[in-house]
């Protein structure tokens, strides 16, 4: 038993490291003194980093992407609140096939959605090209992941507490907000950081959709091209992994206190 | 026991709470799906569609050789890329199902969670780097003295492309497994090695079967999305790198011929779509039951 | 003194109706979960609603407190029709079968939750609060989180959150089933006390008899959307009105017989394995008619004489064999065949001091009373 469990645990852990090992090799090559992304290194600096300060383009790639994910984090999860609520509580007709079609986006390739919003836009709309845009498609390909994490929420929500404020005098509207929000709200969190964290990073339909305004990785995107621009790549890339970090273990966090706030038991990770 | 409810039908709410997500996802996908496929029959100008019915797109698609070429290509590298993602994914979802003590469960998924989460193009930039000709592997074998001469069968080519996406799609195929061992009642193993089966034939004949709905949604969620990536053979495909995707964005993209996208796109996702269909048909006797 | 039953002397506690029902009917789509319900519920009583599940109990209930909507019929709440008036605004309070207790708030807020609406100082809110705390026996809870609390203490604040608002009736959903024994009788008890205490009407739906026999005054036995009988708890073990409602509460053994007439208050019966018979109209708590029916009787009803016992003073003897022995320390039931009866019955006995268990094919004597028989037509 013991040495059954031990081989899977060392094909775990080499796993783990496969993982990691891009993620590891970030700060390295952020703080090497060398524009040549290569061992040996050469010694420490932190010019990289300085650079990503005075890069222009860079900020303001860096203003877009924020707008569009804090938008997108604020829309996706407003739209997950009402999914998630209808899935939970109530039966009806159709209800499958709705549900299946906002969950789509999840296997769907993003470039599929990337050039049916590039066509209906330009072509149908006639609307121009901009964060805006982008916004529509993140938030479409962010929806699926709040309602997985707010389902969830909602679902350890015994539905006798809503009655019970109910009975005891409450309106539906002061129930929600005396009873359901509070005990939903770290899902909330924890999908609105989610869903910021994917339109943080994604790259094909910012691509497709942001016209001039380019968010942050269509600029990565574009800096990949200058091999001198690389050091400083590495330099965002650890920036935002220790973000993305940050993020996930807050959102976490939050997911978790939710379940046992409400006195549900975790149970599996963000899908 | 009873139906529940406070006021007004079930059906009526349900529906008008589930409206606004169900409308967003009209409006903003199906919709422009739909116009997908329109644009496909219709006759391509430069940035725009001209509203004349026509065939001729399919023609091209179905003519010109590169199309064929590219999507069999595409195919092939999604099918292996799966191969490969779900067939090292299951001991890991097995292993944090069955060996992992429960309080620790949530870390290891937690764990395995981050890295995909990390910024998409510099993982796969990263990936350049430790593959590459003074990469990170052939520095350090030739600093080791194991090979003399930096090996060139790491990147810019299939292999690359397999080991970046199942890096990028490793938790998409471990989380669905691992979901699916998680429902199998621990009993029914004990059963089998009861009914006198050794640890492997009830691996084989118990555990596996009941696992194969995992394995199934593995295949689709790794499958589908990655056919139509482009980015990833771009950044460290090399040659091979052309992927079906990569002339869906060259047409979109580049050339503005909406038509043509539009016919390679709706070509690319029938042929995805029939495979998925024969995939999930060849597996429905491991489909049905208490899911 | 008069015989005249309207002069009998009311009560302090007038027995006037606080709950009418009146044809109540609920549907969902073609299933019917309550058909053509009419009784009333008295002031201050502790009315019971037993059934299996899915006899529409729970729906009953929460018609009442208006969670669900009628499909037919009138509610009248102390005279009040309810049709339309939602469950925030009636004069009932629930206590939920899952307690329901709100996991973010502490078991001061749970209890004071339903007084944000009253219009009062925040130092009466919270000697109420420490008042209703006190009644439910948790005087100092007050500042627990509420999802550290064990199962009763969680009944405990579900019970004073719903009592706090002074209900005209508590309803209560199977309060008592997620309890273990041990403190599910405990429960039982105080809540019996807590009702008299307080003299609110209370209103338990359960599936448990011994439970509904325990705590309450009365009792409507409910099968398949009706009340198949409304009764005390003694009427209702003694004198069911259906086999159905005698097999659902406690053990009734039931005898093949044959009604061969009704004369000045008495039938005549023909019971298998006990001969001819003549009980009282009473014992018949159905319709009366002539054939075929079944006598039943309580394990309890019939005593088992050993040798040297004095005959019994009043009815009958019958003989048997004992086929099967379950022995239960304080009790041993025995499964008996009559002579000339095919299917055995179930007696029962206490086991005290000069009484051997039987074994299996004993022959035994045993006594039994035409007044313990009840009679299905």
């Amino acid at each position: 038993m013991k040495s059954k469990g031990n081989g899977f645990r060392i094909y775990a852990i080499l796993y783990l490291g496969f993982l990691y090992a891009p993620i590891v090799l970030l700060p390295i090559f952020a703080f090497n003194n060398s524009t040549v992304i290569s061992f040996p290194l050469v010694g420490f600096t932190t010019q990289w980093f300085q650079a990503l300060v005075t890069d222009t383009s860079l900020l303001l790639a860096v203003r877009h992407s924020l707008i569009v994910a804090v938008s997108v984090s604020i829309l996706a999860t407003t739209f997950g609140v009402f999914a998630a609520r209808a899935t939970t509580r109530y039966k009806f007709p159709g209800k499958g096939g709705l549900m299946g079609m906002i969950m789509l986006p999840l296997v769907l390739p993003d470039i599929i959605i990337a050039v049916a919003l590039l066509g209906a836009i330009t072509n149908i709309l006639g609307m121009k090209l901009s964060l805006i845009t982008v916004i529509f498609g993140h938030t479409l390909i962010a929806t699926p992941f709040t309602i997985a994490i707010l389902n969830s929420a909602f679902q350890s929500l015994d539905r006798s507490l809503e009655e019970a404020a109910y009975d005891l005098g409450e309106t539906k509207i002061s129930t929600f907000r005396l009873i359901i929000l509070p005990l939903v709200m770290p899902g909330i969190i924890s999908a609105m950081l989610i869903a910021f964290t994917i339109s943080l990073d994604e790259y094909i339909i910012a691509a497709f959709l942001s016209g001039t305004e380019a968010t942050l990785p269509v600029y990565i995107f574009s800096q990949f091209r200058f091999p001198q621009r690389v050091p400083v790549i590495m330099a965002l890339g650890t920036i935002l992994v220790c973000l993305s970090i940050v993020l996930l273990t807050v959102a976490e966090y939050f997911r978790r206190r939710g379940i046992a706030k409400a006195g549900g038991k975790s149970s599996g990770g963000f899908l | 026991m009873t139906k529940r409810k406070f006021l007004g039908s079930e059906a009526a709410n349900g529906l008008l709470m589930l409206s606004p997500t169900a409308i967003y996802s009209i409006v903003v996908m199906a919709a422009p799906l739909i116009a997908v496929l329109l644009f496909s029959f219709m006759t391509p100008g430069y940035l725009k569609v001209i509203w004349t019915p026509t065939l001729d797109n399919y023609a091209k698609v179905l003519s010109d050789p590169i199309y064929q070429v590219l999507l069999g290509r595409s195919l092939v590298m999604a099918a292996t890329v799966t191969a490969v993602t779900v067939l090292t994914a299951f001991p890991i979802a097995y292993f944090i199902s069955f060996i992992v003590s429960p309080e620790k469960k949530s870390l290891w998924l937690f764990l395995i969670t981050i890295p995909f989460w990390t910024s998409y193009l510099i993982r796969v930039f990263l990936w350049k780097v430790i593959l590459g000709y003074n990469g990170v592997i052939n520095e350090a074998f030739m600093g080791l003295g194991i090979i003399h001469q930096p090996m060139t069968f790491l990147l810019y080519n299939m292999n690359s492309v397999v080991l970046t996406l199942a890096h990028s799609y490793a938790p998409f195929a471990i989380l669905p497994i691992f979901v699916a061992l998680e429902k199998i009642d621990r009993s029914l193993l004990e059963a089998g090695q009861d009914l006198g089966e050794s640890r492997i034939m009830t691996f084989i004949r118990v555990t596996l079967p009941l696992a194969m709905s995992g394995v199934v949604a593995s295949v689709l969620i790794v499958f589908i999305p990655t056919v139509g990536d482009y980015v990833t053979p771009t950044l460290v495909g090399g040659s091979s790198g052309q992927m079906i995707a990569n002339v869906i964005q060259l047409q979109y993209f580049k050339l503005g011929n909406y038509p043509v996208g539009s016919a390679v796109s709706i070509a690319a996702m029938g042929v995805v779509t029939v495979i998925s269909v024969i995939f999930v048909f060849a597996n429905r006797r491991f489909m049905r039951g208490p899911q | 003194m008069t015989s005249s039953p309207a002069a009998a002397a009311p009560t302090p506690k007038a027995k006037r109706p606080l709950i009418e029902l009146r044809d109540i009917e609920k549907y969902y789509g073609d299933y019917y979960a309550l058909r053509k319900i009419t009784t009333d519920i008295r002031e201050g009583e502790f009315f019971s609603l037993l059934g299996p599940s899915g006899c529409g109990k729970t729906t009953l209930l929460r018609c009442i407190a208006g969670f669900e909507e009628l499909s037919g019929g009138n509610l009248l709440i102390d005279g009040k029709d309810m049709e339309g008036v939602s469950a925030n605004h009636r004069p009932t309070n629930m206590v939920f079968q899952s307690y329901a207790i709100f996991p973010h708030l502490t078991v001061e807020e749970n209890v004071g939750f339903g007084l944000r609406r009253e219009k009062a100082t925040k130092e009466d809110k919270a000697r109420r609060v420490a008042e209703a705390l006190e009644m439910v026996g948790l005087k100092g809870y007050g500042k627990r989180a509420a999802h550290a609390l064990s199962g009763g203490q969680r009944q405990r604040v579900a019970l004073a959150r719903a009592l706090i608002l002074k209900p005209k009736v508590l309803l209560l959903d199977e309060p008592l089933s997620a309890l273990d024994k041990k403190m599910r009788e405990q429960m039982q008890s105080e809540l019996r006390k807590l009702q008299r205490q307080v003299g609110i009407t209370f209103i338990l739906v359960t599936h448990d008899q011994e439970e509904a026999l325990i705590m309450s005054d009365r009792i409507a036995v409910m099968f398949d959307g009706v009340i198949a009988q409304l009764d005390s708890p003694e009427r209702l073990y003694r004198r069911p009105v259906s086999r159905k409602v005698a097999e659902f509460i406690g053990i009734m053994n039931f005898l093949p017989a044959t009604v061969t007439g009704t004369e000045g208050g008495q039938i005549q019966l023909e019971v298998a394995g006990l001969g001819a018979i003549a009980i009282d109209a009473e014992q018949c708590p159905g319709a009366v008619k002539t054939g075929e029916a079944s006598v039943g009787f309580r394990p309890e009803t019939m005593t088992v004489l050993f040798e040297g016992d004095p005959e019994p003073t009043r009815g009958k003897i019958a003989g048997g064999e004992v086929e099967e022995v379950v022995y239960f320390g304080d009790m041993s039931y025995y499964d008996v065949k009559l002579d000339g009866v095919e299917k055995p019955v179930q007696i029962s006995m206490r086991n005290v001091v000069g009484r051997p268990v039987l074994g299996r094919g004993a022959r035994i004597r045993i006594a039994w009373e035409a007044g313990a028989l009840v009679l299905f037509c």
